[in-house]
């Protein structure tokens, strides 16, 4: 009897340790959960999408924007937090065999300009002010919704550029030209204004790694199809179209991206290995010092779709510890803002490096040999003109 | 000469061709645009008529009447503010129906297709090159040379590029193309590696001057054909004449090429498929163009279809030639300058009216009698043999085209006549600075013509150049006489004519005898005052009114008394 009393009390400790146990590690595996759901800190994600060229030859590039704009939309950003800036005479150019269609692949696979493709900026409305101005927030009262970049401090923004491209610059429809610098100084504007949580930067253009070497503010990451000095090439001219339709990286990066899903779990460092040299013959770049979390446990979904942050379950869960987690963060921000000045540029230029100034001198030194070398020649020319004897006129 | 040499029988074709009253051949004009208005193009027929200055030989033609008939295709979806030309000459003489067959079926398949920005005209034009000059002058709305057209009812826009089909069979061998236009011009490279891509592409067999390109380049072979083939386009440059009808295409900044199907004794033929699909792709490619063709060179010479030289490599061997004129000039100049101070100098005591230097004033009155009279010489060369051709005709047993070509070599001949008269007229008070002055004035002169010359028809100036540059640096009055008229009479501008015919034909492996190289020198000075007349080609100008003229005055120099 009292070994039965034994065992069924050892029984009970035992399935109240596995319970206190298992309860231990569900609650961990809660907290854990917990903390993969603030583990991004973004809410909603915006996708700027830009083709800087116009004219039948630059299709490839308008094939591009599509394509990554068809992947944007497929994984989830709606059309209202997409801002598409396209030349957009390719489907209706008269020398299109086929109107009302842009193809990405040969043999017209794809058709990637669809039956709904909302294109905000189109033709000439693309230009290097209304770009800057979509980024900055600085655009005119009466600017219709669709063509504003509404983001937030908690918004994950990709920002797609392809065109014609060279080192430092980027060419838009062939009149006017962004400069690195001018995209560093208006990201540093939407950072001061708090526009992005985390920003991706990819860009298709001959050079582009010159496009993002100038970036000075946090959370960015930069991807690039080729290195200063190298040409971003196309993909493959289609024999009934006559021109290209693709450039090799965003083909590869549209090959890439047709595999993910809203769930999957691939990460940014998958994207960094797309379209290696042997396939792209450029040599891809990207750039992550100024990203805080490693590129690792950046999911590709939190900047290419709009993943809705839903989970399930029915624990409850000790937010305290989320808590400290925002209090650090905000301890972080507040020490930022304490060694931010408030209203002062940060140093884009390296002045000093580029121009070289000479030290002011602080004495007077009596002047240099070539000026008083200078100075000897013409009173010598002076005397030996006017003759010594005719000084005493003068005095 | 010809048909129409004996009056006789001149006269009884005149009264058989009248009683007839029906041209010897006629373009079907109403088939062809019963054809074009069934493939479903918009059809227009224009008339023209024109008067040659006298009669054409070759041509077998003097009063010419037609009707070119040209369709277009309007682009389904772009605004017709540009097109391209497809044009076939038919003439009398090659009456092309095999291009013209082409041309319909390109007509049909490319009506079938919806990508076309740029209206495509299709052109046919009577009388080859006299249609095509009549339907550009219709469309470009001018009248440089006195044609008689009918406004164009039909119009597309800005022509961008034109290509010109020349074809005799239905199978050819090799298709040749021409790149060389009226007056030298030619059409931007860009066009001719573009036809040199379809060639590739198609696997046609693709000629130059009529010669297959040469393959190896490493041994002495390859460059040695491609010197010959340079030699070929430098002659055919310098003559100015448009060697078929893209060359009058080109005045008006409309770039244009001329292919013809050859039909030789080679194995493999290709048939008229091969050729169409070359042309539409030329023209599918065409018509992605954006902007005019500009991006290549305009100023060219081949030595193969895939080799170019460009300009700056070949100018500088001009300039070269005429710095021989100019230094020679400056080596007169320095010594009339010390022939007149050595004069000076015994008088130059101080006394205060010094009197004008003899040298200058004798200098001046014994330059302008030469040149007014060489200027009117060759006045007389540019106007006389035309305007005197009835009157020759009437006194003499000739035809009006014969007497055309005689009176020029005799008002040519006479010029070499010229110095033991001028003496009775002028007379000179010091003989031997004259003819400096002269010379001087004379080098000036020749090189300002060259250097203009070099500047637009490059193988003209050079050919030119390299012919009477050294007789013209060479010559004065003392030392052997005869040598140096006879080098100034063989680098005459005649003769340079002569010459280049008979090195045209060598180079082409067809030489010609003495005889037959009179005639086809004869021809060729019919056809250049008659090309100058109808076409407005500048060579006949040239040659008789500025450097006839200036070697005149270096005949002048070396019979100097």
């Amino acid at each position: 009897m009292a070994v039965s009393h034994c065992l069924s009390w050892a029984a009970t400790a035992f399935t109240a340790v596995l319970l206190f146990s298992f309860g231990s590690v569900a609650a961990s595996h809660i907290e854990d959960q917990a903390e993969q759901f603030f583990r991004s800190g973004h809410t909603n994600n915006w996708a700027v999408l830009v083709c800087t060229s116009r004219f039948w030859f630059n299709y490839r590039h308008v094939a591009n924007t599509l394509s990554v704009y068809r992947s944007v939309k497929r994984l989830g950003i709606p059309d209202s937090h997409i801002v598409l800036m396209l030349a957009d005479d390719m489907a209706c150019n008269p020398r299109n065999p086929k109107p009302a269609t842009v193809f990405s692949h040969k043999n017209m696979e794809l058709n990637v300009y669809g039956d709904d493709v909302e294109v905000d900026y189109r033709s000439y409305e693309v230009t290097v002010e209304n770009f800057l101005r979509v980024l900055t927030g600085r655009i005119p009262p009466s600017t219709p919704r669709s063509k504003r970049l509404l983001s937030d401090d908690r918004s994950n923004i990709l920002i797609y550029m392809t065109g014609h491209g060279g080192n430092g610059f980027l060419k838009f429809q062939d009149s006017e030209e962004i400069t690195n610098i001018e995209l560093a100084d208006a990201f540093e504007q939407m950072w001061q204004k708090r526009r992005y949580n985390e920003l991706l930067f990819i860009i298709d253009t001959c050079q582009g790694a010159s496009m993002y070497e100038r970036f000075y503010s946090p959370n960015i990451m930069a991807l690039a199809s080729s290195q200063v000095g190298e040409d971003s090439l196309s993909h493959q001219p289609d024999p009934a179209i006559g021109v290209h339709l693709m450039d090799r990286y965003t083909f590869y990066v549209l090959e890439f991206l047709e595999e993910i899903n809203p769930a999957s779990q691939t990460n940014m460092n998958d994207l960094f290995q797309v379209c290696p040299k042997s396939l792209c013959v450029s040599t891809p770049g990207h750039r992550t010092d100024l990203f805080q979390r490693d590129p690792k446990n950046v999911l590709i979904t939190d900047f290419f779709g709009s993943v809705r942050k839903v989970e399930i379950t029915t624990e409850t869960i000790n937010l305290q510890q989320d808590s400290e987690i925002m209090e650090t963060s905000y301890k972080e921000d507040q020490m930022g803002e304490e060694l931010m000045e408030p209203l002062k540029y940060a140093e884009q230029l390296p002045v000093a490096q580029i121009i070289h100034q000479k030290p002011k001198l602080k004495d007077w030194h009596p002047p240099g040999g070539f000026i008083l070398g200078l100075w000897a020649l013409i009173i010598m020319v002076f005397f030996k003109t006017y003759g010594i004897k005719h000084m005493k006129f003068i005095f | 000469m010809g048909l129409l040499s004996d009056p006789v029988r001149r006269r009884a074709l005149a009264r058989l061709v009248l009683r007839l009253n029906a041209p010897l051949w006629a373009l079907p004009v109403a088939w062809l645009e019963r054809t074009m208005r069934s493939v479903g193009l918009e059809v227009y027929a224009q008339r023209f008529s024109r008067r040659l200055p006298f009669p054409d030989e070759t041509h077998e033609r003097y009063m010419v009447s037609g009707t070119n008939v040209y369709g277009i295709l309007r682009a389904p979806r772009a605004a017709s503010t540009e097109s391209l030309v497809l044009t076939v000459p038919c003439g009398s003489d090659s009456t092309n129906s095999q291009a013209v067959g082409l041309l319909l079926a390109l007509a049909a398949h490319f009506r079938g297709q919806i990508y076309w920005a740029k209206d495509i005209i299709f052109l046919v034009t009577e009388h080859d090159l006299l249609g095509t000059e009549a339907w550009l002058e219709a469309y470009h709305d001018v009248n440089v040379t006195g044609m008689q057209s009918s406004p164009l009812q039909g119009r597309a826009g800005a022509i961008q590029a034109a290509v010109a089909l020349e074809l005799s069979s239905d199978m050819v061998t090799s298709l040749d193309v021409a790149v060389e236009g009226l007056n030298g011009q030619l059409p931007n490279l860009d066009l001719l590696n573009l036809f040199q891509t379809f060639c590739q592409k198609g696997g046609l067999l693709c000629t130059l001057q009529g010669k297959l390109q040469p393959q190896d380049w490493t041994s002495l072979d390859g460059p040695l054909q491609g010197l010959q083939m340079l030699l070929l386009m430098v002659l055919r440059q310098a003559s100015g004449r448009p060697h078929g009808s893209h060359g009058l295409f080109l005045r008006y900044r409309v770039e244009a090429l001329t292919l013809r199907g050859i039909n030789s004794f080679r194995q493999y033929k290709y048939d008229l498929v091969a050729v169409g699909k070359a042309l539409e792709g030329m023209f599918r490619k065409l018509n992605h163009l954006l902007e005019r063709l500009h991006q290549s060179f305009f100023f060219y010479l081949l030595p193969a279809l895939s080799r170019f030289v460009s300009i700056g490599l070949y100018m500088p061997a001009a300039g070269f030639l005429l710095l021989v004129l100019g230094l020679k000039a400056l080596e007169l100049w320095m010594q009339l300058h010390e022939a007149g101070v050595g004069l000076e100098e015994p008088r130059g005591s101080p006394g205060p009216s010094v009197p004008l230097p003899p040298a200058q004033g004798v200098g001046l009155a014994s330059l302008v009698a030469p040149l007014l009279i060489s200027q009117a010489m060759g006045l007389a060369l540019y106007v006389l043999p035309v305007l005197g051709q009835h009157v020759a005709a009437q006194h003499f047993p000739v035809a009006e085209a014969e007497a055309v070509v005689l009176t020029l070599l005799a008002i040519y001949a006479a010029g070499l006549a010229l110095p033991h008269n001028t003496h009775r007229v002028v007379s000179t008070q010091a003989p031997d600075r004259g003819w400096m002055a002269l010379k001087l004035v004379a080098l000036i002169y020749l090189a300002l013509q060259l250097g203009c010359i070099a500047l637009t028809n490059f193988s003209l100036g050079f050919l030119l150049a390299a012919t009477m540059v050294p007789a013209a640096a060479l010559a004065k009055p003392h030392g052997s006489r005869t040598l140096y008229a006879a080098l100034l009479v063989l680098t005459s501008p005649a003769a340079t004519l002569l010459g280049s015919l008979f090195l045209w034909r060598e180079l082409q492996e067809a030489p010609l005898s003495l005889a037959e190289g009179w005639q086809l020198f004869l021809a060729a000075l019919a056809q250049g005052v008659l090309e100058h007349h109808t076409y407005g080609a500048l060579l006949f100008p040239l040659l008789s009114l500025g450097l006839y003229p200036c070697w005149l005055l270096f005949w002048n120099v070396l019979f100097w008394k």
